[in-house]
């Protein structure tokens, strides 16, 4: 098994994340992460899909996915060409005398505290996935009260955007 | 990276970024087109959404809907009523109705069209529109939904049927707002009918049909992210045209796909040219003649000898518009272990999906093969014919050695294998078959010669039975000149019967032939072979001397159809041409065959197809013909 990242265009409308969704379970492959969200057309959403599968699977997935009408463009993000990032959101017991210890550990991690009562604090981090495996730990001596993540969100790096990509395409097959 | 942007790139990028969106809504992403240019050829008319519906299946062309009302729907069939264009055939059952446009989709080439209310109505559709989602038929499958204001709120007969059809459909959609509906409509048979056919899903809500709107034709369709691709890749081709060119034992290996990019004419140009032998498919039987000498059978669990066997000695084979199912494959290990595959698909995920391709040809089957015969002539030009003349000796001693067959029953029942062979003979090669699921379809594939594609229509990939009356009955709809003979099977005939009314009061005389051995056939020889001949639950009562219930000659009458009873061998012939005689209502002719016959030749499920069996306890002994 080795992961895979894939970031799907597809029209903004309604139930179309059921679709891509239920393809997966009903090919039977497993879903990781999932994120989806606006992009900067308006009528297009953007899914990040992380997968464990095998590359011919994921072949398989990805022809799949094509299928759906309302699928407009899927690219797989290689992790050495991309940026990952998660969000993360963490409630930690903190009281007068752990409060310190705490806040060593989310300077040095570049997080932030976001809420503060006398006995807990939520803490803001983001970054890739091992970043914020390695917090949870710092962070676990502590008492972690609740977790609450998100799915990966990836870009591919430099000038090119992949509406352009899914436009090169569009434009050939016109 | 390189500091702040120029006011000039700033502006750069704003155009860049304005030319994506107008692309963008040229390609149809997000609606917002404004239908500029061309004027509609019809309307703006001021209607209801219920009109909206009629009218735009009208201009689509469809000829014929099999629908029932009910509820949700009714507002449609007002409007539908005063149709000059649409003529509705009521039907007993939506399942009948679905099948129906199936089978009239596969028997016309053109998308089948069925009807249904809301919630009971429309889920009693969900086995049509897997069935047509397996085998690939153009079907346009519209609903009626509670109105808008109540989806969700578990209404009276509401059913998510979007939901329910998601994993069954090519594409489906929910209409809210009557002013989608041309478009949504245009855009569904689009979809049904273009690259891989399959059924779409319409579900309308009755605030919709209820409410005024606006009618207009011809529709933009906005369907940015489908773009089947039907011009195959030409360097492709020229590898594919090598391979065949220069392989000692290649098969072409022929699939639905086939039938349904209606590419029957061309692939016969095929296999003249490239000489190799050809296998079709259950899906594909009809789309090379039977009488075609290359033409080696059909392959799969219940394939013939000489096919299977093929398949498993072949150097090269050539999948057109087929799909490796396990029905054809068995064990997916051993298939065709020694062979280049070169397959050629519509679909690109079919390819490699379970048999790796050494040519993938993605493309519609009528381009791939256009453009393959003239690369093939060249490379024979070039290089001469290949010599598969070895090849052919080893074949056709299979042929010899394993030929069509079966033997006579001994209880005095009639032998099914005779009486669907003489029905094939007599009615010949104009007429169209209709099959059930179970034993009956697999001797009326084996034991009747097709001779043109569309001339065989049966339930392959979903195994529907009860598929072969109401699938009958679209078909001759519309193919009314042609005789139509459902060959069905008793366990199958009592699930969809009662669509018999239907043809009654349409005047659609199909003829029915009831293979009735009283028993789940199929599942009775796998008791017989697999669980040591215990009978679990598959008698059914329908002669043999012990009830019969129903007695199918009455039930037969009871429809306003003509019933006929075949006990003797002598009697058959005489009861195929008098079926065939009739043609002013329907005829059941009800044979009592044999329970104990087979089908054969087998390959056991999930066993090589080398250890297929010719009959029970007999193997062809391999090693000895290597």
């Amino acid at each position: 098994m080795s992961r895979h990242t894939l970031s799907v265009l597809v029209e903004n409308k309604p139930g179309v994340l059921t679709r891509v969704a239920g393809l997966f379970a009903r090919r039977a492959f497993n879903i990781h992460s999932l994120a989806v969200g606006p992009t900067e057309h308006e009528e297009i959403s953007r899914i990040t899909v992380v997968v464990d599968v095998e590359e011919h699977p994921l072949e398989q997935v990805t022809k799949q996915l094509n299928k759906l009408i309302h699928v407009i463009k899927i690219v797989e993000l290689e992790p050495e060409s991309s940026v990952h990032r998660e969000l993360l959101l963490v409630k930690v017991r903190a009281d007068a005398a752990t409060r310190s210890g705490v806040l060593e550990v989310v300077e040095m991690f570049r997080a932030r505290i976001v809420d503060v009562v006398p006995d807990s604090v939520v803490i803001e981090a983001t970054g890739p996935a091992a970043k914020l495996d390695a917090l949870l730990t710092a962070l676990e001596p502590y008492g972690v009260r609740e977790i609450v993540q998100s799915g990966t969100l990836a870009i591919g790096r430099g000038a090119r955007s992949i509406t352009d990509r899914a436009f090169d395409r569009t434009a050939r097959s016109a | 990276m390189t500091g702040t942007p120029t006011p000039a790139q700033i502006a750069a990028r704003a155009e860049a970024r304005d030319q994506v969106r107008t692309e963008l809504r040229s390609r149809g992403v997000g609606g917002k087109t404004e239908p500029e240019a061309a004027a509609p050829r019809v309307g703006p008319e001021e209607v209801t959404g219920a009109q909206s519906i009629v009218r735009s299946l009208e201009e689509v062309g469809v000829e014929v809907v099999f629908g029932i009302p009910g509820g949700a729907i009714l507002p449609t069939y007002d409007p539908l009523m005063d149709s000059a264009k649409l003529r509705h055939i009521l039907v007993r059952h939506e399942q009948g109705g679905g099948h129906a446009a199936s089978g009239y989709a596969h028997a016309t080439g053109k998308v089948g069209v069925t009807m249904a209310t809301s919630g009971p109505g429309a889920t009693n559709l969900v086995t049509p529109i897997a069935d047509a989602h397996m085998d690939s038929i153009p079907l346009v499958a519209i609903t009626g939904q509670v109105a808008a204001a109540a989806i969700g709120t578990d209404a009276f007969q509401e059913a998510d049927i979007v939901g329910i059809t998601l994993p069954i459909t090519k594409h489906n959609f929910l209409v809210t707002d009557p002013a989608d509906i041309p478009r949504t409509i245009a855009e569904a048979f689009h979809i049904a009918s273009t690259g891989r056919p399959g059924p779409v899903l319409v579900d309308i809500a009755k605030s919709a049909m209820q409410s005024r709107t606006t009618f207009s034709w011809p529709q933009e369709m906005q369907l940015p992210g489908y773009h089947p691709v039907t011009k195959p890749h030409s360097k492709q081709i020229r590898e594919a045209a090598k391979l065949l060119a220069t392989a000692k034992r290649p098969v072409l290996y022929v699939g639905g796909g086939i039938i349904r990019s209606g590419a029957a004419d061309l692939l016969r140009k095929l296999v003249d040219l490239s000489g190799a032998p050809v296998v079709t498919t259950l899906m594909a039987r009809g789309a090379v003649p039977d009488s075609h000498p290359q033409h080696l059978g059909m392959p799969g669990m219940h394939g013939t000898v000489p096919a299977v066997a093929a398949l498993q000695k072949a150097d090269l084979v050539f999948a057109l518009g087929a799909r490796f199912d396990d029905r054809v494959t068995g064990k997916l290990s051993s298939f065709a272990p020694l062979a280049t595959i070169i397959h050629a698909d519509i679909d690109p995920a079919e390819i490699g999906k379970n048999r790796e391709a050494d040519v993938p040809i993605v493309g519609d089957l009528r381009e791939v093969i256009g453009d393959l015969l003239p690369e093939l002539a060249g490379e024979h030009e070039a290089h001469g014919k290949p010599d598969i003349e070895g090849w052919w000796r080893q074949l056709d001693e299979w042929r010899r050695t394993y030929p069509r067959g079966y033997t006579e029953p001994e209880d005095g029942h009639l032998s099914p294998q005779h009486v669907i062979q003489r029905l094939g003979e007599l009615t010949g090669p104009d007429g169209i078959y209709v099959a059930g699921v179970g034993q009956h379809q697999m001797w009326a594939a084996q034991f009747i010669s097709y001779e043109r594609p569309n001339s065989w229509i049966n339930s392959g990939g979903l195994g529907t039975m009860g598929y072969s009356v109401p699938a009958a009955m679209g078909a001759k709809v519309g193919m009314p000149d042609r005789t139509v003979w459902a060959v069905d099977g008793d366990g199958c005939f009592q699930m969809t019967n009662q669509e018999l009314a239907t043809c009654t009061i349409n005047d659609i005389p199909i003829k029915v032939a009831v293979i009735n051995n009283s028993s789940l056939g199929m599942v009775r020889q796998w008791q017989t072979l697999f669980y040591e001949s215990r009978y679990s639950n598959t008698d059914l009562h329908t002669g043999h001397g012990t009830m019969r219930v129903p007695d199918f000659v009455k039930l037969a009458d009871a429809y306003g159809c003509e019933g006929i009873r075949v006990e003797r061998a002598s009697e058959v012939d005489a009861a195929i041409k008098r079926a065939n005689e009739v043609d002013d209502r329907p005829v059941v002719v009800d044979f009592t065959v044999s329970r104990d016959a087979m089908v054969w030749p087998m390959v056991a499920a999930g066993v090589s197809n080398d250890d297929i069996q010719y009959a029970r306890g007999i193997s062809p002994a391999w090693e000895r013909e290597d």
